[in-house]
């Protein structure tokens, strides 16, 4: 490792770093517009110019510069300031002095250094160049008059989305970063180049003249649209939530969050049910939460525990479901399942129904079998690990499942669950690219598993990865991807059918007199029966509304302190944003409240106990954020025949990614992003 | 820059059986999995077939597609390319592209002489526009490396050297008359010689 000198401050690093990161190594911030860290090295916005002795006697673009030996460098000689002054001001050349409209103002990287490399007068007197805007889609606005040319979009597209979409074209002066071909970008992940862009050419569309920077109130969070559990930061003023940024997250998300999960905050302003609802005489009437809980309490009381029956849906938070669970417990009820969709998941173990590898340990993986999942749809910050993998040693990739465009090159090998068993067994020629590979990854999707011949494909799944070394206590290659934020959370609390208890397809049909609705959206209300008193207990008027009985008015996950497991098994907290609308109260109260007016109160009075309550059921609640990775210990199966598979297709878990649950359904930007994606918007029609 | 919705682009495009044949010889000088290096000369093949078909030579964004399906390549890595050299038409042209050089040596040598001619035979007022009659083409371009035989009008591929605003419009009128003159020193120099014939090296010395 080279031993160089940085402002006088010795600094060892890796062989083939650059001084740029040398000197992050030594506390010394560069200036730099171009250089990202997770992005190739461009070179091109020359802000980062350093001063290295014992070369030509002219300032060095640090970002591109490797280390050597011995290098004494200086980042604030007269040289390095003349030459960034330099550069700023060609760069102020043909940028707009717009701040005061600009959206990317009190957060921009060039405003910041303009401040301290810029000078306070202009000496070009010449017309600006004007550039016309692009249209990139319903998320992504472009200024492109204030584009200084970094590249970073570019590369982020190309690199780590994967969608190569967005170029420059023309040359020098003439140069535009677009498209040339107008079209809105087609990735799931096109809105981080709004975070990359370090001037105010690419801006959020739905955020446009909103809010400023530092109007905002800042609160860490966990994004709950899809599985991934993307650390996310929410920025509220007053009682809205105006924007949704990734945090970092190295394990998790990186600095990367999907669209979805970014955009459809909008989606929380409407259709919200902001106090309680009781149907009388066919028609839903606002009434008090007395009169609410009284109608539910009507109906509970003196009913057998088996007719009542509860199902929690893909958003929930862990404390809500675990005090439903235990409120159904009180009543004696066992029927209580948070597999909306009927996933025919084992609950019995948790390597069983997590994504043991962990995503960070995508990238230690040397070949990939994805069963009945489109990862780029179902998770794409996921997605883009395996990319990187992909990227960066050129893995194999085997898809079971039907054929798409995953951003990377992967093999199609059979859409039905019986290739499992033909790789199992050898017969199939990807059998041997996995049996080569020392660490085999398998994922499998919700798509394989909620359907008849689920809990086979599991444990042929199972079965397939343990033939082919996934199952050491060195390498745990087995995977499940879900698809909702709460069901790992769900699982691991047992928000299942205990002994005797129903699942949610004998619970729709008919199972139960009093079904409890816990945000679940997700199944068909139709098969309800029309008897069925029907409980609905969440944020929007959606599916289970329109059934309900009785609404209970609970709170969106910007609005409550939740826990949430992500697909991983990683336990993660999010916190209050803004207080739920109206009457609506936190949804482990409102279960809590009922309890008291059942005589049953459950042991709990603030959200503190019921976290107790939690760690007590399972103590993997009591690990926040960190997760630790196991090999796999046990290799006995899941339940299920592996050989009563099935031949019929697999069918994909999430058709639309931009619309999966009540959020982003009921989101105007996200209903925009379907209708612009064409094949979307084909299936619509 | 022209976006290529301000162009009247073909709906369709596809190689023909010259082109295919140019392109196979193309990609073969490469090795395997880099045959993204053929594109400059692949944009040529896009450019020539175009002229070949509809008399005018220049790069529809249909083209580039094709091209870049046939390469492995994003199609926006193609349209990079394309708009970054000036040699790639992206907008149709007349039949005959006049390029006329106006860098320092050519403009010491009298190549105002040359574009005012070709302003007066052709009727075009700016840069980078057509003829009424559609025949022809003028593009300013910077230097195209033959300053030795200054001032240079290159017509399509051809040089013609040595140019004065009389030659330039006897050019031009026999262009329009269909002929092909014969390119090369309009005043019949010996490729790069002095003018007038060899100054030095006159004779082989003596052993």
């Amino acid at each position: 490792m080279p031993k160089l000198t940085i402002d006088g401050i010795e600094v060892e690093v890796p062989a083939g770093s650059t001084i740029l990161q040398a000197a992050e190594a030594a506390g010394i911030e560069i200036p730099r517009f171009c250089y990202h860290e997770r992005l190739t090295v461009a070179g091109n916005c020359r802000m980062c110019l350093v001063e290295v002795e014992k070369t030509p006697p002219k300032p060095i673009a640090s970002c591109a510069y490797p280390v050597g030996e011995g290098m004494v460098v200086h980042t604030d000689t007269t040289m390095v300031r003349n030459g960034r002054r330099g550069v700023m001001e060609f760069l102020l050349i043909n940028h707009p002095l717009d701040c005061p409209i600009c959206d990317q103002g009190g957060e921009c990287d060039l405003q910041d250094q303009a401040m301290g490399f810029g000078s306070d007068h202009s000496r070009y007197a010449e017309n600006k160049r004007a550039v016309k805007d692009k249209d990139l889609g319903p998320l992504v606005k472009t200024q492109m008059t204030r584009c200084i040319h970094c590249t970073r979009c570019i590369r982020f597209i190309t690199e780590i989305a994967g969608v190569p979409e967005l170029g420059a074209t023309d040359r020098g002066e003439h140069m535009e970063v677009g498209t040339y071909v107008e079209k809105a970008l087609s990735s799931e992940l096109s809105a981080n180049i709004i975070d990359l862009c370090p001037v105010g050419a690419l801006t959020s569309k739905p955020y446009e003249f909103v809010a400023r920077p530092w109007e905002l109130s800042k609160v860490d969070s966990i994004d709950v649209l899809d599985a991934v559990g993307t650390n996310i930061r929410i920025d509220s003023r007053g009682p809205e939530v105006l924007r949704i940024l990734p945090r970092l997250n190295e394990d998790v998300n990186e600095e990367w969050v999907g669209d979805k999960s970014r955009f459809a905050l909008d989606g929380l302003k409407r259709r919200r049910l902001d106090r309680p609802w009781l149907k009388k005489d066919g028609k839903l009437t606002a009434v008090s939460w007395a009169e609410a809980f009284s109608a539910i309490a009507d109906k509970v009381k003196g009913m057998s525990g088996d007719r009542i029956g509860a199902v929690a849906g893909d958003i929930c938070d862990a404390e809500s479901m675990l005090a439903l669970k235990d409120l159904m417990a009180s009543l004696g009820s066992a029927n209580v399942d948070c597999r909306q969709d009927g996933a025919r998941l084992d609950a019995s173990r948790r390597d069983f129904y997590t994504f043991n590898t962990s995503i960070a340990g995508i990238e230690e993986a040397d070949a990939v079998l994805l069963i009945g999942t489109n990862p780029r749809k179902e998770a794409p910050v996921l997605n883009a690990r395996i990319r990187k993998a992909f990227v960066a040693r050129g893995i194999p990739v085997g898809v079971i499942g039907s054929e798409t465009d995953l951003t990377y090159r992967a093999q199609q090998l059979g859409n039905d669950p019986t290739v499992i068993n033909a790789l199992n067994d050898g017969s199939h020629p990807f059998a041997d690219t996995l049996k080569n590979a020392k660490n085999p990854l398998f994922i499998i999707g919700q798509g394989a598993l909620a359907r008849p011949d689920g809990s086979a494909v599991l444990a042929a799944a199972w079965r397939l990865a343990g033939t082919m070394g996934a199952l050491t206590p060195e390498w745990f290659g087995f995977n499940v991807l879900h698809t909702a934020a709460a069901r790992v959370g769900g699982l691991d609390l047992g928000f299942v059918p205990g002994p005797n208890g129903k699942s949610v397809a004998q619970m729709l049909d008919g199972g139960v007199d009093v079904l409890w609705l816990l945000g679940a959206d997700e199944i068909d209300t139709a098969r309800i029966g029309a008897n069925t008193f029907v409980v609905y207990q969440g944020h929007h008027g959606d599916a289970g509304a329109h059934r309900a009985d009785v609404i209970l008015p609970g709170a969106a996950y910007t609005e409550k302190s939740g826990t949430y497991v992500n697909t991983e098994g990683r336990v993660q907290r999010g916190f209050l944003a803004v207080y739920p609308p109206g009457d609506a109260r936190e949804d482990w109260t409102i279960v809590r409240a009922f309890s008291q007016l059942m005589g049953k109160t459950l042991p709990y009075d603030n959200i503190d106990a019921l976290r107790m309550r939690l760690e007590e059921t399972n103590v993997v609640f009591s690990r926040i954020g960190f997760l630790p990775r196991f090999g796999c210990s046990d290799p006995a199966a899941p339940s299920g025949d592996p050989a009563a598979l099935s031949d019929t297709p697999f069918t994909v878990a999430v058709e639309n990614y931009y619309q999966t649950d009540v959020i982003s359904r009921n989101s105007p930007t996200m209903a925009a992003c379907s209708a612009t994606t064409p094949a979307l918007a084909a299936a619509a029609e | 820059m022209l976006s290529p919705t301000q162009v009247a682009q073909p709906v369709s495009f596809s190689f023909d059986t010259e082109s295919e044949a140019e392109l196979t010889m193309l990609i073969a000088r490469y090795p395997a999995g880099k045959q993204a290096s053929a594109v400059i000369p692949g944009l040529y093949v896009v450019q020539n077939q175009m002229k070949r078909h509809t008399g005018s030579a220049w790069v529809p964004v249909k083209g580039m597609d094709v091209l870049a399906e046939k390469l492995g390549m994003a199609p926006i890595r193609v349209y990079e390319v394309a708009t970054f050299y000036y040699m790639f038409n992206m907008a149709p042209i007349g039949k005959y592209h006049l390029q006329l050089c106006t860098t320092t040596p050519c403009w010491l040598r009298g190549s105002d002489e040359i574009v005012a001619a070709c302003r007066v035979a052709t009727g075009i007022k700016g840069w980078k526009e057509t003829s009424a009659d559609g025949m022809f083409t003028m593009t300013e371009v910077e230097c195209v490396g033959a300053c030795v035989n200054a001032p240079i009008l290159q017509v399509d591929d051809d040089f013609y050297e040595d140019m004065n605003g009389e030659r330039t419009t006897a050019l031009l009128a026999a262009l329009r008359r269909g002929e092909t003159p014969k390119m090369g020193s309009t005043i019949g120099r010996q490729t790069s010689a002095p003018e007038g014939g060899p100054t030095t090296l006159l004779f082989a010395p003596e052993a």
